[in-house]
């Protein structure tokens, strides 16, 4: 998962006293920024949707708001922050994750996909042409984070990894729609959009099979 | 979130130290439960280890006939490895009961092991709790408690352990691995590895400061059936109310542990001796003495209950 420069000893270390953003001009004092909250600043680089990011980041910057924030990839979504939403799903090494509960610091040299790396208006993923036939979603906020999490759902179907509802742990697995409500109850749509998010999915699983 | 340096050590027993000899620092794994609680302040770390590249991520055979699981393999991928999934069903079965997909992909063994034991007042950073900030009090004694813990509790906190993995642990009888700052090893069976409150409701583990998880130990197989059954609010991703672990052989006789119920995992030894007489003879011995609050009175009828449909299910 992580890249042979990621292995070698890192330190962030807090960011020269100068150069810090101060309260009220006042000068920073004692044994740096850690504890409080003016910045400690960390360097690292990621592929983010095939492209190489070097950027220099406060090390309590999640993922997602590396990408948000500072690459302006703003599709994938911040909802509860807490890895409960799901909004702010990504394909990070190929295998979907919560982007918010994560810090970009520990992603040294991770592939990362989100929804702008899926396709494009002119390039659809079939995911994604698939959501807007089957109308899988009104409002639009948690979509970009349901067709990541599909996406990979259906990987890891492909993959053999089984699920709370898989009835024999050691058979073959499908894409019936009990595993997929089950794989995807880390992706809440609060507009109710769930079952045609199931006709979607299963449209793709039966376009993949 | 409060501000911290970070570093990547290149071995355990560095990582181990790096934590020993900074103030207020912690590991970070899949950070999927610091992370949660740095953003509510609940935890403050000023120096972050992180050990994902220090390669303990393998499951390999012991000479024993059991499974070494290393520390920072996902849940994902033990749930998934064929020989966990042939032998350890329990396991399987509890790990992909907990949490969701995302979480699971990014949630370590060791970091389950070390998810912080807690309840809706622990969160609540405007209420007293005992395990946020020792000595404010509980406020869950006089509170909202259908979910908290029934048995081995204190008056100073009776919050319940969350996870779904450590029931499995446990009823499977692991042993947890790990090294210190002097690269010092140490195994620990999981039965002493969670804590009940008493009146240091802050110490979750018997873990000292700076040590290390490396791996968790599963013994050789123990055949039977392995039934993993949770009960909770809604069908995917969320605490049990109460959780079973079960490894019931063909003569009827067979384990049991619970979860949702205690501050740690919990399971009676004794009580199995019952086991072929039923769920009923096993709770009455596995929850004597349990001490519930008006609010979970429900949880000791629901863990017979519970119990009772896992013994059906081996029986099947």
């Amino acid at each position: 998962m992580v890249g042979a420069s990621a292995t070698a000893a890192l330190a962030a270390v807090p960011q020269a006293t100068g150069a810090a953003p101060m309260m009220g001009g006042a000068p920073m004092t004692g044994g740096g920024p850690a504890g409080t909250d003016r910045p400690v600043l960390a360097k690292v680089s990621l592929t983010v949707n095939g492209q190489r990011r070097d950027l220099e980041l406060d090390t309590r910057t999640s993922l997602l708001d590396a990408a948000r924030e500072h690459l302006h990839l703003t599709g994938s979504k911040k909802g509860c922050d807490h890895g409960q939403c799901g909004a702010c799903t990504m394909i990070v090494d190929g295998r979907r994750i919560n982007a918010c509960l994560t810090l970009a610091v520990m992603h040294q040299g991770s592939q990362i996909t989100t929804i702008e790396g899926l396709g494009q208006p002119e390039s659809l993923h079939p995911m994604q042409a698939a959501f807007i036939k089957h109308d899988g979603y009104q409002c639009g906020y948690c979509t970009p984070g349901q067709i990541c999490s599909g996406v990979a759902v259906l990987a890891e179907i492909e993959a053999g990894i089984p699920s709370h509802v898989t009835a024999d742990l050691n058979a073959p697995m499908q894409a019936s729609p009990a595993e997929i409500r089950e794989r995807m109850s880390g992706n809440i749509c609060r507009c109710g959009a769930y079952s045609n998010i199931v006709d979607a999915m299963t449209d793709v699983a039966g376009k993949q099979a | 979130m409060k501000s911290f340096t970070y570093e990547r050590p290149s071995s355990p027993a560095e990582a181990a130290a790096a934590v020993s000899r900074t103030p207020n620092a912690k590991f970070i794994a899949g950070g999927t439960n610091l992370l949660d609680l740095m953003k509510l302040q609940i935890e403050t770390p000023t120096h972050l280890v992180d050990v994902n590249g220090l390669g303990l991520d393998a499951i390999a055979a012991t000479p024993e006939g059991g499974l070494r699981v290393g520390a920072l393999v996902r849940n994902t991928d033990l749930a998934a490895d064929a020989r966990v999934r042939r032998d350890y069903a329990v396991l399987s079965r509890a790990l992909l009961a907990g949490a969701s997909g995302q979480l699971r992909n990014k949630a370590t063994t060791a970091g389950n092991l070390l998810q912080r034991t807690r309840c809706p007042y622990f969160y609540d950073t405007a209420q007293a709790c005992n395990k946020r900030q020792p000595g404010s009090g509980c406020s869950a004694l006089d509170g909202v408690s259908r979910q908290l813990a029934v048995i081995g509790a204190s008056d100073a906190c009776i919050a319940t352990h969350p996870g779904d993995m450590a029931v499995a642990m446990r009823v499977l009888d692991a042993t947890v691995e790990t090294v210190d700052a002097k690269g010092g090893q140490r195994r620990i069976p999981i039965a002493e590895f969670h804590r009940l409150p008493g009146d240091r409701p802050e110490v979750d583990t018997t873990l000292a400061p700076g040590e290390l998880i490396t791996a968790v130990t599963l013994p050789k197989p123990l055949g039977g059936t392995h039934i993993y059954r949770k009960v909770r609010d809604r069908a995917s991703y969320a605490y049990a109310l109460v959780s079973v672990a079960a490894v019931v052989q063909p003569d009827g006789t067979g384990r049991a542990a619970f979860g949702g119920v205690a501050h740690k995992p919990w399971r009676v030894e004794a009580a199995e001796a019952e086991m072929a007489r039923g769920a009923k003879a096993v709770t009455a011995q596995a929850f004597a003495g349990a001490k519930p609050t008006h609010d979970n009175a429900y949880k000791l009828k629901l863990a017979e209950r519970t119990l009772g449909a896992a013994l059906t299910e081996a029986r099947a």
